[in-house]
């Protein structure tokens, strides 16, 4: 048991009957991560001391100037940047890096009033679908420990179904939130691209990455999108489209939806339970009065191609910010300049990211551009056509997140391919730019399985509607693991 | 059939600026010789006359008023810096 079973609406309210304080759930998150994480392994750094004397000052606000996600604990993924925080994006080359700025989501959840907890493992600079990449630990999926938690924001959403923390912020360039949000059982957005800031997401790839909130329920979800969503002069692919209140809209009603569901999302690849529940699912939405009909995206199987193409070039040119110069591992074994930078970068790096940088500077060479970087280029514009048609005629596209539950742990280390293969469902969506959510749908074997709803640009409303009016007729997400119980 | 060459991932290395081993290069070569052979697949789409996209959304040349603001102060700045030596960044020779 928990406080944070409790959705956010609850615990203020039994704040404001001076049952609970600020304090106490601050205590409750450090409490929960000592006894749960030695097993759970989703915290790189613990912000205890800030946070206990930020949770004694909030105590002191008057209620009336307090929103609904004051004073509630959040941990962050460690590619955000904290001030004062360590932050090393599960990465070697980071080891020990001090923030000297907070990204602007950091600063907006302080503005909400909310407590950070500490910094969430991943895999390395987000490159992976396990969390096996990082530098520093596995983290374990709550519901069975010899699983992954998915990856890249592995460890956001195992802390939040671990309970850990009521909130998390993930971030996701080609599934990196929605598939662990899946295989942990939990809420998972990725907004549309440009809806929340990038400034102070240490950059993967430029033109996909995005923050988003991962919680228990869909209307908490709702009000961490909205604390942290809105243009940012600091990013200039922030994009300066009003953010709607997003849980003043959630009403359970989505009588006339028309639903599109791919075939491609349903074909080959794609595991039995993944399907059954998804087809359960649209049965559900069926009787609250939405529509159903059968669409093709018909490129969906190039996805996968283009965006490695794509994310490692923008990797390849990001990273090379890592020169053991201003910041970060600098090697020890250097004669000279080129020395210094060629090794720092080997010794710093994991071998996924070291993939992934020569892929991408491959794909960017002279003689391989136009058949690599720029084909890619071209594939993406025919994807997100596909979507564009689509969303003409529909208002959401419905599918599962992910081919299958959690695989082992170890299981698909060995072959980069297969371990890609995991992202097949979310990839296209990051291509075409669109938002989409993954809930709670079922169990495969006693594991999580997702529902993954895409929406239009900028429309993250409707995708909460339809994901609230499904989650008001079910209860996959107050299901927990076992562990949660924990005294 | 690999597309990659050791001596050709070798030379990607070098360009990525990562030192790398024989051994490393043999394993890279056929694990991205594996990626690039799946990516072929992106042949059997006709892209003439198609588009390329770098970004979901036509956003082109964000200005703003061109006023100085606030920098960040020395300290901060150097705050991560391994190697300094009177408030410079250090590194080893450039010149042989």
């Amino acid at each position: 048991m928990t406080l944070f079973e409790r959705t956010a609406a609850e615990l203020q309210e039994q704040i404001k009957a001076g049952e609970l304080t600020i304090a106490d759930l601050t205590n409750e998150a450090f409490t929960r991560v000592e006894k749960l994480d030695s097993d759970v392994q989703a915290f790189l750094a613990l912000n205890k001391e800030q946070a206990t004397a930020q949770a004694a000052e909030l105590d002191k606000v008057p209620f009336e100037e307090r929103g609904p996600l004051f004073g509630l604990p959040i941990g962050v993924k460690d590619n955000i940047v904290t001030e004062g925080l360590e932050t090393t994006c599960a990465s070697k080359i980071l080891e020990g890096f001090m923030p000297i700025y907070d990204a602007t989501v950091v600063k907006k959840l302080r503005d909400a009033g909310m407590v950070t907890i500490g910094k969430l493992n991943m895999d390395e600079f987000a490159m992976g679908s396990s969390n096996e990449n990082s530098a520093y630990k596995t983290t374990k999926n709550p519901w069975n420990l010899n699983h992954v938690p998915g990856g890249s924001s592995g460890a956001s959403a195992a802390a939040v179904a671990a309970g850990e923390v009521p909130f998390s912020l993930g971030s996701d360039t080609g599934g990196s939130i929605r598939q662990p949000a899946a295989y942990c059982g939990v809420v998972g957005m990725k907004p549309t691209y440009g809806r929340v800031s990038r400034y102070g997401l240490v950059a993967f790839a430029s033109s996909l990455d995005q923050i988003g909130p991962i919680t228990r329920s869909v209307k908490d979800n709702a009000l961490l999108l909205e604390a942290i969503s809105g243009v940012d002069e600091n990013d200039s692919t922030s994009a300066d489209v009003p953010v709607p209140n997003y849980a003043s809209k959630l009403d359970g009603d989505i009588q006339g939806l028309r639903i599109a569901v791919p075939k491609e999302f349903l074909g080959e690849g794609v595991g039995e339970a993944a399907k059954q529940s998804v087809l359960d699912a649209l049965e559900v939405l069926k009787a609250q009065g939405a529509t159903v009909e059968e669409v093709s995206l018909p490129h969906s199987k190039y996805a996968l191609a283009a965006y490695y193409i794509l994310s490692s070039s923008e990797a390849s040119s990001n990273l090379s910010r890592f020169d053991g110069i201003r910041y970060g591992y600098r090697s020890e074994n250097a004669k000279n300049l080129m020395e210094l930078y060629k090794n720092s970068r080997a010794e710093g790096f994991g071998d996924e990211v070291k993939r992934r940088i020569m892929l991408g500077t491959f794909s960017l060479s002279a003689g391989t551009y136009d058949a690599y970087y720029k084909k890619a280029q071209q594939v993406r514009t025919l994807i997100k056509q596909d979507y564009d048609k689509v969303f003409e005629d529909y208002d959401v596209i419905i599918g599962p997140t992910a081919p299958t539950p959690a695989f082992a742990i170890g299981a698909n280390v060995d072959d980069p391919l297969t371990m890609y293969a995991n992202d097949i469902l979310t990839i296209p969506i990051n291509l075409a730019g669109v938002p989409a959510i993954s809930i709670p749908c079922g169990f495969e074997d006693e594991l999580p399985l997702g529902l993954q709803i895409i929406g239009k640009h900028f429309d993250e409303e409707t995708i909460y509607r339809v994901a609230y009016a499904y989650e008001q007729q079910t209860d996959f997400n107050t299901k927990t693991p076992a562990l949660w119980e924990v005294k | 059939m690999a597309k990659l060459t050791k001596e050709e991932v070798k030379h990607v290395a070098h360009l990525a600026r990562l030192a790398i081993t024989e051994e490393e290069a043999e394993k890279f070569a056929d694990q991205l010789g594996k990626i690039t052979d799946f990516a072929e697949q992106l042949n059997e789409l006709d892209t003439t006359n198609v588009e390329p996209t770098s970004h979901v959304f036509p956003i082109a040349n964000v200005l703003r008023e061109d006023v100085a603001g606030e920098g960040l102060p020395r300290e901060k700045m150097m705050l991560n810096v391994k190697e300094q030596e009177a408030g410079q960044v250090k590194v080893p020779s450039i010149l042989e």
